[in-house]
């Protein structure tokens, strides 16, 4: 009796690290064969198209790529316009959010059917009147416009997840602060601040990725080579008559960096984050 | 310290009336119990009292200054939440001390109240640890001593002790009740429990449906309920209520049975007798007002309870002091102290 318990308990594990297994080969694969293509010699990549490890391995992608093309300039700007992004989205998600879990006010219900409703359309549609209220301003060709439409963009679901955040933590606390002797906003400064920390920085980290991988937008606003962000510049790597994969790749090695440094920063809160929004206290 | 007076509060959500017509004053350093069944609104006047909730009409004042329209933090009250609600980022002592570091007060006079209260309260040696590495009743005092640090016109308490076991409530009931004694602070305490109730109080707040029904003493309620609603609510277990009607000094059940009043008076509009079971004496089957057939017999070790069962009567709960060696199925002879007997008129006020 025990001994099939037992029995069935290790087949389960087995399966549970099996099963994770080929999840994480299936998910990593393409991320492996970027970094393959971006370590092999030009002249292979062709010639070994599908073996798994080339046979020779040079650095020369990644040297062309960072001293002979443009591709500081827009990871710089790709910089800029994510972490600009990132930083106003949370700024005004969470007082959004704040405000949706903590106050009701007249139309707060309306507002949040329209921020959910903006959240239906294909972005495709509204790419025309956004390419002309942009125009209109002067800003094309500005990083600033890319922040302007990525923030605009973000702001619903990223108030969606700071108010989930903030519902997690009890009323009681704040009222407690308040009997404390704060006023509303030293209790939301000194308890409920802290507290969201794992929730700026999940809505941080996702709104930052979100923006450093945009193209659409960027190939719309953007046409001058001095404001181009980096997924528009990966695609100066395709010319009209070939495609130079091994320079591409190591490029989109090299961007993977920023999004990777920047998980690996919040990476504790988020954790934390995840689980004390599933389960209260 | 202060005392806390309510004129004719009401509270209303939207169309929903919560509480009404509280017309209620405590006096300094009283200690008051409020109690009701589940929903009648006692947390809502908690907090009506706190700052926490607005005050939809009626004036609130505390130590003689009308209070309705001022800050939590300007009304200078402690409160003591169910849920303890302690800061989950802050060790026991800064949690203790968070008043006074928003206060600004100065740091050595903080650390040393800090240390006082908690020796007070038995928590020096875990002053540095998070909240979530206390247990239950560790959370529950240092709830207690964040209050406490602080010194406040007056105390507010939710329900405190419902979170933990019966043995640490019995603790911490006696805590309380010794903290009251020691700081002779006016005490405000919300609870289900009866017995928290009149063993903490010096006077009871009954509420029911967000109406006052009856305030007084812990013995005056339990002697002289006003009504219908008080006498069952308090004292446990649960007073017994039949169908009686009454002429003269003489009350009349259902079934026949008739109960002399020790005093002269009209009792003819008597629908209902209260009598608590412990006011009902068990005699043998042929004395006595009336005569039942034992159901259920619980030995309790100090007090026997039975149910017993009375045709034309109902079911009627019986407590003898001591261990009678009655048994399930016995039929037992039942006499009504009549000096002890509630009467209801139809509204259900007693007469
Ligand atoms: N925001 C609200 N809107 C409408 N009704 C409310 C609101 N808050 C509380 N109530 C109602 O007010 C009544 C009193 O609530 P309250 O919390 O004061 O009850 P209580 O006596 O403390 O109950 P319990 O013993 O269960 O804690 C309840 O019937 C509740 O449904
Ligand atoms: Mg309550």
């Amino acid at each position: 009796m025990t001994a099939t318990v037992s029995r069935r308990n290790t087949v389960l594990t087995i399966g549970k690290y099996a099963a994770l297994a080929f999840y994480l080969g299936f998910a990593l694969f393409p991320l492996y064969w970027l970094l393959k293509i971006a370590v092999t010699p030009d002249t292979l990549i062709f010639s070994e198209g599908t073996r798994l490890v080339p046979s020779a391995f040079t650095f020369g992608n990644f040297m062309t790529v960072v001293f002979q093309t443009d591709f500081l300039a827009y990871f710089w700007n790709s910089l800029i316009v994510s972490f600009g992004t990132a930083f106003f989205t949370t700024l005004i998600a969470a007082g959004a959010g704040y405000a949706f879990s903590r106050f009701s006010f007249a139309g707060k219900r309306l507002i949040i059917a329209v921020m959910l409703i903006t959240q239906m359309f294909p972005l495709l549609m509204i790419i025309a009147p956004i390419y002309k209220i942009v125009a209109g301003l002067g800003l094309l060709n500005s990083l600033t416009s890319l922040i302007i439409v990525y923030t605009a963009f973000n702001i619903p679901f990223a108030t969606f997840l700071m108010q989930s955040f903030f519902d997690a933590i009890p009323k009681d606390l704040e009222e407690a602060a308040m009997m404390d002797g704060c006023s509303r906003f030293q209790a939301l400064r000194k308890v409920v601040f802290p507290l969201t920390l794992p929730g700026l920085g999940a809505t941080l980290g996702f709104v930052f990725t979100a923006a450093w991988s945009e193209l659409l937008f960027a190939l719309m606003l953007i046409s001058k080579n001095d404001a181009m962000t980096f997924p528009v510049g990966l695609l100066t790597f395709v010319s009209k008559f070939s495609v130079d994969w091994g320079q591409m790749m190591a490029a989109g090695v090299l961007a993977l960096i920023p999004s990777c440094l920047f998980f690996l920063f919040i990476q504790r809160y988020l954790v934390q984050g995840l689980t004390s929004g599933a389960v209260k206290g | 310290m202060a005392r806390i007076e309510m004129r004719n509060i009401a509270k209303r959500y939207g169309s929903v009336e919560v509480l009404r017509n509280v017309d209620l004053e405590i006096e300094d350093g009283e200690f008051i119990v409020l109690v009701g069944p589940s929903g009648c609104g006692k947390s809502t006047l908690l907090r009506m009292i706190a700052g926490l909730e607005p005050i939809t009409s009626g004036d609130l004042l505390i130590g003689d200054e009308r209070m309705n329209d001022v800050r939590p933090r300007d009304r200078d009250i402690a409160m003591v939440f169910q849920s303890y609600a302690l800061y989950p980022h802050m060790d026991v002592a800064r949690n203790m001390g968070f008043s006074m570091e928003i206060r600004g007060e100065p740091s050595d006079e903080r650390q040393s109240r800090i240390a006082s209260a908690a020796r007070t309260l038995g928590l020096t040696a875990l002053t540095e640890r998070l909240p979530k590495a206390l247990s239950g009743g560790q959370r529950q005092r240092v709830a207690m001593g964040r209050a406490i640090v602080r010194d406040p016109r007056a105390f507010l308490f939710d329900e405190p002790l419902s979170n933990l076991d019966a043995a640490l409530r019995v603790e911490m009931r006696l805590e309380i009740a010794r903290l009251h004694r020691r700081l002779g602070t006016t005490m405000v305490y919300v609870t289900h429990d009866q017995v928290e109730a009149l063993t903490l109080a010096d006077r009871i707040v009954v509420l029911n449906n967000g109406e006052v029904q009856q305030v007084g003493g812990p013995l005056d309620l339990y002697e002289r309920p006003a009504n219908k609603f008080v006498a069952q609510f308090i004292g446990s277990p649960t007073m017994n209520v039949i169908a009686a009607t009454g002429a003269a000094s003489t009350v009349l059940l259902n079934n026949g049975a008739t109960i002399e009043l020790p005093a002269p008076g009209d009792a003819s509009a008597v629908v209902e007798m209260g009598v608590r079971p412990e006011h009902i004496d068990v005699v043998s089957p042929d004395d006595g007002d009336m005569t039942g057939r034992a159901e259920v017999v619980e030995h309790l070790g100090s007090d026997t309870n039975i149910y017993i069962e009375v045709e034309g009567v109902g079911p009627l709960m019986v407590r003898e002091h001591g261990n009678i060696p009655a048994k399930a199925g016995d039929l037992v002879g039942l006499r009504v102290q009549p000096q002890n007997v509630h009467l209801f008129a139809r509204n259900g006020t007693a007469l």
